[in-house]
């Protein structure tokens, strides 16, 4: 099994050769808050204020927590508690040792999800917020953690704010890519969102669309669901909704450049749904006149995803089948650390039965080229 | 249905016999139909859980949750006055304070209501199983400890079925007053889906409380969601003009003739408006709906109740006297101190003269009326238990 060569012995000591480590690129970290206080210095006085006496307005019950209460404390792994009691992921000795030491990351994407700065419906606190989030970003992770990149969090339904702050950042080879959350007040693919799209391309940024966000809509066309593993599961149905959006209101027919990462949302049913887009789109298109690609070829050339959770066929052949039908060079090793459904690089080693070169594109390959890293 | 139908009540209704309620701070008797308990964290309601749910919130780490609700952020100016604010946590969890209200307005009785987001959880099961232990702390903690209080019963609102089991439950603690319910939730009250709640509050004597706030299930204003507090704080007074319409225009009226709606934090000033507008329109739609056999504003005479905090007009009592005549009714208002928001300062929370032949209505026949389990202790139990 491939599994040995990420074995963390020290077989130096044993006199056996040093197994060469594969190193990964994590597209998928959490940082995290030690408190609310944290962000406060990176705010202006006014929203500081506000912070403290009003905590966030949101379009869902509870201002503090999501409304389906997750599976694990923090939605983490019970390991992942640093020793001094803070959440997971807020204390960068601790994610050094635990995770980017132990499995070899040579490069990590932060994904910051804490405050969600997309959700607020102030949206000139959402800008502030998201302001604070980035720099916030750059001064407690990438300054202590130089394998860290940023993602340059948005307020995205006031896209010259948006703008503004992605203007602010691209400058700064720190922040890889744009991060915006999925469920928004209108699917992605509508024009509203476009001058956010256009100012990606032109910074020759990717846009990474982590599943969540606070949008106050059902996750599911019936209503709302009454168990986290439902409303887990939507950000299934919900990345296919995005892409949907995406491609037929041909976003990639005005932005060929624009690449767009899809984060925690699964993989496995993409064949599926580019059959399906493919199949309707042949009997429907005098509607959509502006796609002239079939939404298939759109997606094979705009998008990427990445690979926790990982779909786990009962034989890993139809793993195999499935990254191929998605594409080799579009897959993106990611872990989702410290949260609960955490994918070990290990793991995913036994499991992909695909050649040493696929592995290695997944593994570091693909996120290089498309973040043009070393 | 031994409670269901109370007769008009006299000024010392639900007293002990010969000892009538002692005077408000404004003169009559006053009963308080709307004051705020809050369940501090989640982990106040660990003890009152059952294994399955208890090991459910320890493992999950929901007990290290507050629950606070979107709409109720209690760091706000509105959620405390200054001087019903506690020094430590959440507005509404100090039992002193509550009692230094009811002293200070003289209140022979208060009504306990507690809006807490457990009620509104997508999961019927553990909205259940939180509403259940949130009435039995309300018992132990407040009921228990000040005689003065009686209770909103506090149902999970997403299941009629649950929630009548939780009636059920409570039923036979005659402190249990009143069914709470919220004015936005996930589907109208009018609609067949919550008349078993109905049946079994008019069963054992309760009232429909519909307090302000909304599960978030849907947006706050018909267009979407607005990006202030202060519109959905407004956009309360919507929801139960909806709400309103939907009781009447259903047929819940039909079906429970002798049920009565409290409507509690709504505002006041925006009915006489949607009542002319709702018994024009009726006119000339009432074939669609024929249960609705009276007009509308007197349906709403007989079976819709508010409480008076906070009060939705600029100051000056004669407005008040004039809301109660486009009314055409003395019986729909309630006294409320609403403690412990921030509506007004010191005692000013009655908007009518105390001279006022309203005043006596508000602040005592009304509610009496209105809440025929409440039981208001007599003007002299202190030196008779001492």
């Amino acid at each position: 099994m491939s599994t040995t060569v990420l074995e963390r012995a020290p077989a130096a000591q044993r006199g056996t050769p040093t197994p060469v480590k594969l190193s990964v690129i994590d597209c998928d970290i959490h940082p995290q808050v030690k408190s609310p206080a944290e962000l406060m210095p990176f705010l202006p006085k006014q929203w500081q204020d506000y912070a403290r006496m009003f905590g966030g307005l949101y379009r869902q019950v509870f201002s503090d927590t999501l409304s389906h209460p997750r599976i694990a404390p923090d939605v983490a792994r019970a390991d992942a508690w640093p020793p001094d009691g803070s959440p997971p992921g807020s204390d960068v000795p601790f994610m050094r040792m635990q995770h980017l030491d132990a499995n070899n990351v040579e490069y990590g994407m932060l994904m910051p999800l804490n405050r969600g700065p997309g959700n607020q419906r102030n949206l000139d606190y959402g800008a502030a917020l998201a302001s604070a989030v980035n720099d916030w970003q750059i001064e407690k992770y990438v300054k202590a953690e130089p394998r860290l990149r940023a993602s340059i969090v948005i307020a995205h339904d006031d896209p010259p704010a948006a703008i503004a702050e992605i203007r602010k950042r691209a400058g700064n080879r720190n922040f890889t890519q744009i991060m915006m959350p999925p469920k928004s007040i209108e699917p992605l693919g509508r024009r509203r969102y476009w001058p956010i799209f256009e100012e990606a391309v032109a910074q020759n940024l990717p846009i990474a669309l982590h599943v969540g966000g606070v949008n106050g809509f059902p996750p599911t066309g019936g209503g709302w669901p009454s168990y986290y593993i439902e409303e887990q599961h939507t950000n299934v149905q919900g990345m296919q909704g995005l892409l949907t959006s995406l491609v037929i209101e041909g976003v990639f027919e005005r932005f060929p450049d624009l690449k767009v990462v899809l984060v925690e949302g699964g993989i496995a049913w993409l064949p599926a749904l580019k059959w399906r887009l493919d199949k309707h789109w042949k009997r429907l298109k005098a509607e959509a006149p502006h796609l002239r690609l079939a939404p298939s070829e759109y997606i094979r050339r705009n998008i990427w995803l990445t690979t926790q959770p990982l779909d786990e066929p009962d034989r890993d052949s139809d793993l195999a089948e499935t990254f191929e039908l998605v594409g080799f060079d579009r897959i993106m090793f990611s872990t989702d650390y410290p949260h609960w459904d955490f994918d070990e690089p290990r793991f995913l080693l036994g499991k992909l039965k695909i050649g040493k070169e696929n592995i290695e594109k997944i593994f570091s390959g693909n996120a290089k080229a498309l973040y043009g890293l070393a | 249905m031994e409670h269901a139908a109370s007769g008009p009540a006299g000024p010392a209704a639900g007293a002990v016999a010969g000892l009538p309620a002692a005077p408000s701070v404004f003169g009559p008797p006053a009963i308080d139909c709307d004051v705020h308990v809050a369940v501090p964290s989640v982990k106040t309601l660990l003890p009152y859980l059952d294994d399955y749910w208890r090991d459910q919130f320890l493992t999950r780490g929901i007990d290290r949750i507050s629950w606070n609700m979107t709409g109720d952020p209690p760091n706000a100016p509105i959620s405390a006055r200054p001087d019903w604010r506690p020094q430590a946590g959440k507005p509404g969890t100090d039992l002193d304070l509550l009692r230094g209200a009811l002293d200070a307005f003289g209140s022979s009785a208060a009504i306990a209501n507690c809006i807490y987001g457990g009620a509104a959880l997508h999961s019927e099961d553990m909205a259940a199983a939180v509403c259940r232990a949130v009435n039995d702390w309300i018992v132990k903690e407040w009921l228990d400890r000040e005689p003065r209080l009686s209770a909103s019963i506090v149902v999970p609102l997403g299941s009629p079925e649950l929630a009548v089991e939780e009636i059920e439950r409570r039923a036979g603690d005659r402190r249990f007053v009143q069914v709470l319910l919220l004015a936005m939730g996930e589907v109208l009250l009018g609609r067949r889906h919550h008349w078993p709640i109905y049946a079994a509050a008019e069963r054992h004597g309760l009232p429909i409380g519909v307090h302000a706030g909304s599960t978030y299930h849907h947006p706050t204003l018909a267009g979407g969601w607005g990006s202030h507090f202060i519109e959905d704080y407004v956009a309360q007074a919507f929801g139960f003009e909806n709400q309103v319409l939907s009781l009447v225009s259903e047929g819940v009226f039909a079906k429970f003739p002798s049920l009565k709606f409290v409507l509690i934090e709504s505002g006041v000033t925006w009915l006489p408006p949607a009542l002319w507008r709702f018994s024009k329109t009726w006119r000339g739609t009432r074939a669609e709906i024929p249960w609705v056999k009276r007009k509308p504003s007197e349906i709403v005479r007989d079976n819709i109740r508010l409480t008076v905090q906070p009060f939705d007009a600029p100051d000056g009592a004669a407005r008040l006297e004039r809301i109660v005549e486009q009314l055409g009714s003395d019986r729909m208002l309630l006294f409320s101190s609403d403690f412990p928001h921030w509506h007004y300062e010191g005692t000013d929370a009655l908007p009518v003269a105390p001279s006022s032949p309203l005043a006596q209505r508000i602040l005592f026949d009304n509610p009496v009326e209105t809440y025929p389990r409440l039981k208001v202790p007599p003007a002299r139990e202190k030196e008779t238990l001492s």
